[in-house]
């Protein structure tokens, strides 16, 4: 791999409690690259995605250890603004969590919470950002309509503008597709094969032919611990653990 | 086809039970209105008592009910709130934060008249406020306290998670989050509980008695630091203190009237903005 | 894309992590105020109380039954015929209030339809929000006449009077806390039982209400410290006679009466105002107990649950 890397993890352990979540995980994850995170329900794929904008923090008890370097800088350190982090590395939740605001103050609402009140850039900003998210076309004329009354699928590319309005560099998605249908399931990930363009993606996901149609590269957990990380086509043609082959191929998960 | 006639019975007697109580409760609304009705006028609602409280009207009553009530609320809304901020947004599972909430707990079980004991020794001795709406006031804030911290934090509990995790993940600080994507929301809910709260406190008695409330008093109250009648405190020397009760027991009933129709209202309003809310939000 | 990342790191660094720090630590101070209010109250109280035992014997305080600060010859600060006054009338209210209230909230967990639920459980609020003065008055002019006349008596302002009100005033509180814990019940208990052959009757008898017990006893104790602590009620219903109580048509004076019917004409800081408030004291550790009872067995029942 001779890629430039975005996000590195080294060693990381990570802790509910007395419980472990997650056990020595290294992971490299390169810039402008889709990178997919696989496994089983409970292998801390989510706790993995999660603690990239230390989204654990607010989740009390938690404990994590090792490095997360993100552009060389380890974020796990104490002198880390969290604040600043979390606006470098956007996140998009499982379910659509819009806000019960209009569809412009929706996207509009980072950008207002980090200061910026100019009305004209503002509306630039939205329009780019729901272009980004190829949701333009269809809210162009509703943007004071509540988010609500969009569908699942345009709440949860809503959602994807609202994380691309604050420009960050590097955008999460925790199980984006879980809660929607097929065909905008469709929509959000020929989104995200457009989003790597600009943006350093990982995304966590349930859904193997999902991480196929849309990663550069895979990782695959189980048990808290990474079994096997590769580029996404030699995993789910040739991986060289027989667990990755098991699970790919069906046999359990 | 026995244990079917138990069970009719046993039914049977449930209903009862609850018939009962809505007995209970018809009758006494049922006596107040009635003869409470009897002497409402707009003279009994606008002017003082008169004739060693044999005539007249409880409007000073009214008027110190209210200002006393406004003082409960400056203490015990805000302070209601931002206690249920920190317990519900910030607190962690620590010793202290449980040793605050079963502080909560035991408090809104303390009894209302070692509350206006407590009132005597702070408010009136110890801060010298005297015997006062103000000294009144705080004790019935204290007492009130309790009850608008728990109804605030439900109304937080009501927000989803997700709007806290969102705007966390835009970049928000956590009390940008709070302010911007949390209270809104919240804010109808928290005030909805504490005009229930408000309402009860209006109502006490126990509390008031040796903190600032007088037994006749024709006049307002010019400032915060004069005695003041109360509608609770008036009922009670109507209905067991005047010289002449049985003369008086219409007045008696006409007060009562009022107090309940002030507590009842304030508590329906309090309901039906919830009703309202509840069913806005699950649209 | 640039010009706003100016906009934006320039914000970043004039947002300083003290101003958060400071929001944080004003809530919290907030939130503490009810630690230092419930101490407030009981230190205050003790620290008022311990003149009173400058010239009253803690012993006689808590076991002489005879009260009677203002005598000519020996004043006699015996708080013992109040505790009891105050136990029998709390008492009462519960044999009365217990199985209503338990029968009301079976009524509605198991027997009516949700909408006769939803109506009735507000109509219990309502009742909830009587004042207790108002309750006091009504227990002169309707329960007074009434106990008279059915037990012949000259006037029914007793401990029974005091009983009864005071049963009225726990039910909301004993109803909404036994239906909660009756609907938490694990609907696959019922289901069992129903699948054995049982009639809902028995299911609820047999099943429901021992699985809910100890959310019902956190109710009922509830209700019995909120009984102990009303004052206005059984200062205008219970007659307020000082003797040792003997029975349900005596005329008692509980704890919370003899403190509204003395402080307002005792001179301060003397013995008999500082005694005032060491019944105030004990009062504050009795309900303190019960309502602490209370909590860890609806803890430990909440606990169970999950």
């Amino acid at each position: 791999m001779d890629e430039r890397l975005k996000i590195k993890t080294e060693s990381l352990n990570f802790y509910y409690g007395a419980k472990q979540a997650l056990q020595n995980v290294n992971l490299a994850c390169p810039e402008k690259r889709v990178t997919a995170i696989i496994g089983p329900s409970g292998c801390g794929k989510s706790t993995l995605i999660r603690s990239l904008n230390r989204m654990n923090d607010v989740i009390p008890g938690v404990r994590a250890e090792g490095r997360i370097l993100i552009d060389g800088v380890d974020i796990l350190s104490p002198r880390q603004d969290v604040v600043e982090l979390r606006r470098n590395v956007g996140m998009v939740f499982q379910k659509p969590n819009p806000f019960p605001k209009s569809i412009f103050d929706n996207i509009a609402y980072g950008l207002r919470i980090n200061g910026l009140r100019d009305r004209q850039k503002l509306a630039e900003i939205v329009e780019r950002s729901l272009r980004g998210a190829a949701l333009w076309e269809e809210v162009k004329d509703r943007l004071r309509d509540n988010a609500f009354s969009l569908s699942g699928g345009q709440q949860q590319r809503l959602c994807i503008a609202r994380a691309l309005a604050v420009e960050p560099e590097v955008i999460l998605f925790d199980e984006p597709c879980s809660a929607i249908d097929p065909i905008a399931t469709a929509k959000i990930e020929e989104l995200i094969f457009k989003l790597k363009e600009d943006y350093t993606v990982v995304i966590v996901t349930h859904n193997m032919q999902q991480a196929a149609r849309v990663s550069d590269f895979t990782a695959f957990m189980m048990l808290g611990e990474m079994i096997e990380f590769d580029r996404t086509d030699k995993i789910f043609t040739n991986p060289s653990n027989k667990m990755t082959e098991d699970y790919i191929t069906g046999r359990f998960g | 086809m026995k244990r079917k006639i138990v069970q009719f019975l046993g039914f049977m007697l449930l209903r009862v039970c609850l018939y009962l109580v809505l007995a209970v409760l018809l009758l006494f609304l049922f006596d107040i209105i009635r003869k409470g009705g009897g002497v409402m006028s707009w003279e009994f609602l606008t002017q003082a008592p008169r004739r060693g409280m044999t005539e007249g009207g409880v409007f000073p009553a009214i008027v110190g009910t209210f200002l006393v009530t406004m003082i409960t609320a400056v203490l015990a809304v805000p302070m209601g709130m931002f206690a249920a901020i920190y317990l519900n947004e910030y607190a962690r599972q620590t010793r202290l934060t449980r040793l605050i909430r079963l502080a909560i707990r035991n408090l809104s079980g303390v009894p209302s008249i070692v509350y206006g004991l407590f009132g005597v020794i702070l408010f009136v001795n110890i801060f010298a406020f005297g015997t006062s709406v103000l000294s009144a006031g705080l004790t019935l804030g204290l007492l009130t306290l309790p009850w608008t911290i728990t109804a605030s934090e439900e109304a937080l509990k009501t927000v989803p998670d997700s709007y806290r995790e969102g705007a966390l993940a835009l970049g928000a600080t956590k009390w940008q989050s709070i302010r911007t994507n949390v209270l809104p929301y919240a804010v109808p809910g928290m005030l909805t509980g504490t005009v229930l709260g408000l309402a009860r406190a209006a109502g006490e008695t126990a509390p008031i008695m040796f903190t600032g409330a007088a037994f006749f008093l024709p006049v307002l109250p010019r400032s915060l630091g004069d005695q003041f009648m109360a509608l609770p405190y008036h009922l009670y020397i109507m209905a067991t203190q005047h010289h002449n009760i049985l003369k008086v027991r219409p007045l008696a009933y006409g007060t009562a009237l009022v107090l309940i129709a002030l507590v009842l209202g304030m508590n329906m309003a309090a309901v039906v903005i919830r009703y309202r809310l509840r069913r806005k939000r699950r649209m | 894309m640039s010009d706003l990342k100016v906009d934006v790191r320039a914000n970043l660094r004039k947002r300083s992590a003290v101003k958060e720090a400071a929001i944080k630590a004003f809530f919290f101070v907030n939130g503490i105020t009810a630690v230092v209010v419930l101490l407030g109250i009981f230190g205050l109280l003790l620290y008022t109380s311990v003149p009173a035992f400058r010239e009253i014997d803690l012993k006689e305080f808590l076991g002489s039954p005879a009260w009677d600060p203002t005598s000519p010859e020996k004043a006699e600060y015996g708080i013992l015929s109040m505790v009891v006054s105050t136990f029998l009338v709390t008492i009462g209210a519960l044999v009365l209030a217990v199985p209503i209230g338990l029968g009301v909230a079976s009524y509605l967990s198991d027997v009516a339809h949700w909408r006769v639920r939803e109506i009735v459980k507000p109509v219990v609020e309502i009742l909830a929000g009587i004042p207790s003065v108002v309750v006091g008055f009504l227990g002169i002019v309707i329960f007074g006449p009434a106990i008279a006349g059915i037990f012949g008596l000259s006037h029914g302002l007793n401990a029974l009077n005091g009983s009864i009100l005071l049963a009225i005033m726990s039910l909301p509180t004993i109803i909404s806390i036994s239906e909660d814990s009756l609907s938490a019940v694990p609907q696959a208990y019922a289901e069992a039982s129903l699948g054995l052959g049982a009639t809902r009757w028995q299911t609820l008898v047999r099943v429901k209400i021992p699985a809910a017990l100890s959310g019902i006893i956190a109710a009922v104790m509830l209700g019995m410290g909120r009984a102990i602590g009303e004052t206005m009620t059984v200062l205008m219903a219970t007659g307020n006679a000082r003797s040792f109580p003997t029975g349900i048509f005596q005329s008692v004076r509980t704890m919370t009466a003899n403190i509204a019917i003395e402080l307002g004409e005792v001179p301060y800081h003397t013995t008999h105002y500082y005694a005032l408030f060491a019944i105030g004291l004990v009062l504050f550790i009795i309900t303190f107990l019960v309502n602490m009872a209370a909590d860890i067995v609806l803890r430990k029942y909440q606990e169970r649950e999950q």
